[in-house]
């Protein structure tokens, strides 16, 4: 199933992460099997269970590990073996690996050197303003909080202003201040034009950052795309609608003619329909109930909330 | 001091493991300046002082501390990334840490050495002895460096060359002196410094090309497995 991913401003040269046929094994363990993926710019999460093979591919996009088979390229070229590639690409690993006898500000700064930029102490503020960390920049890392020190990692990712931006675990140890500041700030590099991609086994994380997702179970991609769009394309499950009117019972006993409604359940909140078809429901819903002189005050989809996708992909 | 040199040097000097190299110089001087004091014979207590205690541990344990030191900890502890995720080309990485070990461990033994050397014989031995072990660092520390990208132990492995191979199989099977930088060093030495203090049954010209092509070989290594560099991914 793929959706196609939100069209690129034209402020900033857009980047493309490919994926052809990129499997990874260790041994007998299959960590990665057979993905492919184009990502381009805009926020996407890559979402999956623990285990499922999330870190494996972050690290083979980001050239820390090779693939077993198929290719991993940025703009057509491969990352593998490649650090050219990081002159556009900023990586933030899940491990919390930070040179604690530095201040902030000197990690970031290093950085920035580092890749050579051409004012170095400027790119260095910028990126620390970015991430709100102006105030603590010139105490040393070993003294800051799991969040901090996670700010300041994302900081020396994006002192060079990289068009495509890795994240792994991105929300781990920050405060809900913290990680609201990280979700606004992955949106706005989103909609600059630059291709952003984070892990996350947290299903909330990634419905309020990024409607495109890439769903890892096992090491496969078992789904791509927008997940609203993906759940509509699961024929196979019911979809879920709360409909509220001005008389449920009378609608109830409509909706049961309706060829594309698999199941009505009449509740004290309303009516909760099941519906195999959901463009032919959605369309017959508006019909049957002015046949009726009935007047739908609520239609709710009940499951495309990404929990759902999710647990519906995971239990395929 | 380019950046990469700056952490480097950062980064050793503030971990607690850098405390480590104190102890071993100063027991070297401590044994000489003993010896010396009260009247041993330099041919007593010169072989095991400068070669048993000085070439044989001291400058070995030294580099090793050093040398897995300057980037097998930060690849331990993952810090490592931080630098590899930049466009820089992997020797300008693999050199400048490289130079760092090599300096470092070359000051933490040379001076010892220098002042072993000169209270046991004269200021040219100590001068050769310093210049051979400067040397002889460059060779352990592009060694050491190599080894903390081709294991994950480093350590372990380097303690096995430096006990089992150049301390127990040389002694036992000279053959295996043409591959010990120990021996290299002793050989080097005593070119510059004839004395009978030092002896090996490796020839200058041996441990001059044999040190070369260790330096060399262990560096394009490094810069080679750091292009490579993987990181360990999950495997559940």
């Amino acid at each position: 199933m793929t959706a196609t991913n939100t069209a690129p401003p034209a402020a900033i040269t857009a980047s493309t992460l490919d994926l052809a046929g990129v499997s990874r094994w260790y041994g007998n363990v299959v960590a990665v099997n057979n993905v492919s993926m184009s990502l381009g710019p805009g926020v996407t999460g890559l979402l999956g269970p623990n285990g499922a093979g999330k870190t494996t591919l972050l690290h083979m996009m980001a050239g820390f590990l090779t693939p077993s088979r198929g290719q991993v390229t940025l703009d057509g070229r491969p990352t593998w073996r490649n650090p050219e590639v990081y002159r556009r690409l900023g990586l933030v690993s899940e491990r919390e690996a930070v040179h604690s006898f530095l201040t902030a500000y000197e990690f970031v700064l290093a950085t920035a050197k580092l890749h050579k930029l051409p004012d170095p102490q400027a790119a260095a503020r910028r990126a620390i303003d970015l991430v709100e960390m102006a105030d603590a920049q010139d105490r040393r890392i070993g003294t800051y909080s799991k969040g901090m020190r996670q700010r300041t990692r994302v900081a020396a990712a994006l002192v060079h202003d990289p068009q495509v931006l890795l994240l792994d675990e991105p929300f781990n140890g920050m405060d809900p201040r913290q990680r609201l500041h990280m979700m606004e700030l992955l949106h706005s590099l989103g909609d600059a034009g630059r291709t952003i991609l984070f892990s996350s086994h947290i299903l909330e994380e990634v419905e309020q950052v990024s409607g495109t997702v890439q769903v890892m179970v096992a090491g496969r991609l078992a789904a791509s795309g927008d997940f609203r769009t993906i759940r509509r394309l699961m024929t196979n499950r019911p979809h879920v609608f709360a409909v509220r009117s001005t008389d449920d019972r009378a609608l109830a006993v409509a909706l049961m003619a309706e060829v594309s409604v698999t199941g009505v359940e009449l509740g004290r909140d309303g009516l909760t329909v099941r519906a195999g078809d959901y463009g032919a429901f959605t369309r017959a819903l508006p019909k049957i109930a002015l046949a009726r002189g009935v007047r739908v005050r609520q239609l709710v989809p009940e499951d495309e909330s990404l929990e759902s996708v999710f647990s519906y992909l995971v239990e395929a | 001091m380019s950046t990469v040199t700056w952490i480097t040097v950062r980064g050793l000097f503030g971990r607690r493991r850098f405390l480590l190299l104190l102890p071993l110089p100063v027991l070297l001087v401590g044994l000489a300046v003993l010896s010396r004091g009260l009247g041993v014979a330099p041919a007593d207590w010169g072989p095991p002082v400068l070669v048993g205690l000085g070439l044989a541990v001291v400058l070995p344990v030294v580099a090793l501390i050093v040398g897995t030191g300057v980037l097998g900890a930060e690849i331990d502890d993952g810090t490592v990334v931080h630098v590899l995720t930049t466009p820089l080309p992997r020797w300008q990485i693999v050199l400048p840490k490289l130079a760092v070990a090599a300096g470092v461990t070359a000051v933490s033994v040379a001076v010892p050495l220098f002042a072993a050397g000169l209270l046991a014989d004269s200021v040219r031995l100590g001068v050769a002895l310093a210049v051979a072990a400067s040397v002889g660092a460059l060779a352990y520390s592009a060694l050491f460096v190599a080894a903390s990208l081709l294991t994950r132990r480093p350590v372990l492995l380097g303690l096995v060359y430096v006990l089992i191979w150049e301390g127990l199989l040389s002694n036992v099977v000279t053959g295996t002196r043409v591959l010990s930088i120990q021996h290299y060093v002793i050989a080097l030495a005593d070119r510059l410094a004839p004395t009978n203090l030092l002896s090996t049954t490796v020839s200058v010209a041996v441990a001059a090309v044999m040190t070369a092509l260790i330096i060399i070989t262990a560096t394009f290594l490094s810069i080679d497995r750091l292009r490579s560099f993987s990181v360990a991914g999950e495997t559940s």
